[in-house]
């Protein structure tokens, strides 16, 4: 050979991209419980398991959603039970640095500073994530492409649309390439065509990342994901693919599509007799 | 060290295209373009020698992005530095800090002109309380819309705890100790109490959350010391250099609370 020698090259691949995973789940979560205020507990006895993909997170309001990703986004410790992200378990007072800078999280309500340029706060939060100091313009470039915000990216925040706010919350929250991404109601605010574009970009990261989307939309979960997860009060109601979901409900049931019939079928629970809504 | 370099026999091979390279050797030669710049100039040189056809190629795909290059925008060089400034305080906790200063200034005003408040100094009384309230700002939940993207990221806990303390206090000591040299109140006096609250606020925010805390602790502070004091225009014992060694105490038991409850900055419960 007459090309360099081995220590003079840039490895392509480094070796903890090519290292085993010590999990078998990137989220693993058993008899998990946790309690909001003095008494409700808004998780309540779960037994879930997600692995790479993207999982749709449906649920009537008031199912405990938005708790359930708190408590994986590590913002609320668990009340009993075991939750293991990452393969490390979240029970403790620890503050999981390491597993923190691996997860990605769009809170429901995304707040912001608008005095901020939106490359300036995804610029924030890659700092507050940790990012290596020199990879962080590229890392930030990156993202705010990914979210097609690329043309607007040295515009101050508060000249944005609702739309493109949520955009730049989701450019936060690819920024570190995280393995665990944990999306809360991201698509509320998007226009049908940000949508269908949102879509794709979920598809295109669940390839390699384990994706959780709290929506309310059941289309969105038809068009981008690979397996649904049904929660009510707290507990877990149905996991599956997509079609496993339609194939529930039959002509009976409430709903416009095969997806919802099936959904309200699941929903339709006898002992949960609580109102119309 | 010298480095070896891509040979010409292979670029020009890699340059036309040729089949007849070994898999690993396509690799290497690929790496050490990546990092060698005078082997890329070689190549792009060997381009346009041997293959003809790839560099017109490669001259269509420029002219074609050139326009689009031209019309997208390039990145700032210089940051702003109020961006780097938020590395240390949130943009909300400005308007507080500056409160915390303009309170600092009017006890100064009020010390001076002398209101008949007698030998009480107005400083001594609020400094404990002042840096209080810009650390309740830089928790508060009402106040900083991001709080919940804060809480959830690795640098939250006791790191962006201390960071954020530690500009509150750079910010209200340097205009405290201004203010005590004024009106000729020793830093002693003054300092103590004021680190103590500080710390007693963290310590306490841990378990109940922060802007409670300080709330709490404010109201503590005006109903027990600041009140009583106006009143009788006498300095209570709390101010007093004899009471130094307690406030020194509080400060530890403060500091040591907040080291050991560290975890319970990175949950949203620190937020309240």
């Amino acid at each position: 050979m007459t090309i360099g020698k081995e220590h003079h090259m840039t490895s392509a691949v480094s070796a903890a991209d090519i290292a085993p995973t010590a999990y078998a789940w990137e989220i693993q979560a058993t008899g998990l419980k946790v309690r909001v205020g003095r008494k409700r507990m808004a998780v309540d006895g779960l037994d879930l398991s997600l692995g790479t993909g993207v999982h749709g997170l449906l649920g009537p309001n008031g199912a405990g959603k938005t708790t359930l990703i708190r408590t994986l986004a590590t913002v609320l410790r668990p009340t009993e039970g075991t939750l293991e992200i990452l393969g490390e378990s979240t029970g403790g007072m620890g503050e999981h640095r390491a597993l923190r800078r691996r997860i990605g999280y769009l809170p429901q309500e995304f707040g912001y500073y608008k005095r901020f340029t939106v490359r300036e706060f995804v610029e924030y939060m890659a700092w507050l994530k940790e990012v290596p100091k020199a990879d962080i313009p590229a890392a930030v470039q990156r993202a705010v492409e990914r979210v097609g915000l690329a043309d607007r990216a040295d515009d101050k925040m508060k000249t944005l649309s609702g739309g493109m706010v949520r955009r730049v919350g989701i450019a936060q929250a690819i920024v570190n390439d995280p393995t665990i991404l944990l999306l809360d109601e991201p698509t509320v605010g998007l226009d049908p065509a940000q949508r269908l574009r949102f879509r794709e970009l979920l598809q295109e990261l669940g390839t390699d990342t384990c994706v959780l989307v709290s929506t309310h939309l059941v289309e969105d979960v038809a068009a981008a994901c690979t397996d649904v997860v049904v929660f009510a009060e707290g507990r877990l109601v149905f996991q599956g693919p997509p079609d496993e979901l339609a194939s529930v409900g039959g002509p009976e049931h409430v709903g416009d599509s095969p997806l919802e019939r099936g959904y309200s079928a699941l929903l339709l629970n006898p002992e949960q007799g609580r109102g119309t809504w | 060290m010298s480095v070896e370099h891509a040979s010409m026999r292979i670029i020009d091979g890699y340059a036309r295209g040729d089949t007849d390279f070994a898999a690993d050797e396509v690799w290497a030669l690929e790496a050490h373009l990546e990092a060698c710049e005078g082997c890329r100039d070689r190549l792009s040189a060997a381009v346009t020698a041997e293959a003809p056809a790839v560099a017109a190629l490669v001259g269509t795909v420029w002219s074609d992005l050139e326009p689009q290059l031209a019309a997208s925008a390039t990145m700032p060089r210089q940051r702003r530095w109020s961006a780097r400034l938020s590395r240390w305080m949130t943009p909300t906790m400005v308007p507080w800090l500056a409160m915390v200063v303009s309170v600092t200034l009017l006890a100064l005003l009020l010390d001076l002109v002398d209101t008949g408040s007698g030998e009480v100094s107005l400083v001594l009384l609020l400094a404990p309380i002042l840096p209080v309230l810009g650390v309740a700002a830089s928790w508060s939940r009402g106040l900083d819309p991001a709080y919940e993207l804060t809480a959830s990221v690795p640098r939250a806990g006791l790191y962006l705890v201390l960071r954020r303390t530690a500009s509150v206090l750079a910010v209200v000591v340097p205009a405290l100790l201004v203010a005590g040299w004024v009106t000729g109140v020793t830093a002693a006096q003054w300092l103590l109490p004021c680190l103590a609250f500080t710390s007693t606020t963290l310590a306490l925010g841990g378990v109940v959350g922060v802007t409670r805390a300080a709330v709490a602790l404010a109201a503590v502070w005006a109903a027990a010391v600041v009140a009583p004091t106006l009143a009788t225009s006498r300095t209570t014992f709390a101010l007093q250099t004899g009471s130094l060694p307690v406030w020194g105490l509080v400060l530890a038991l403060g500091t040591a609370v907040v080291i050991a409850r560290r975890g319970a900055y990175s949950v949203l419960g620190a937020h309240r």
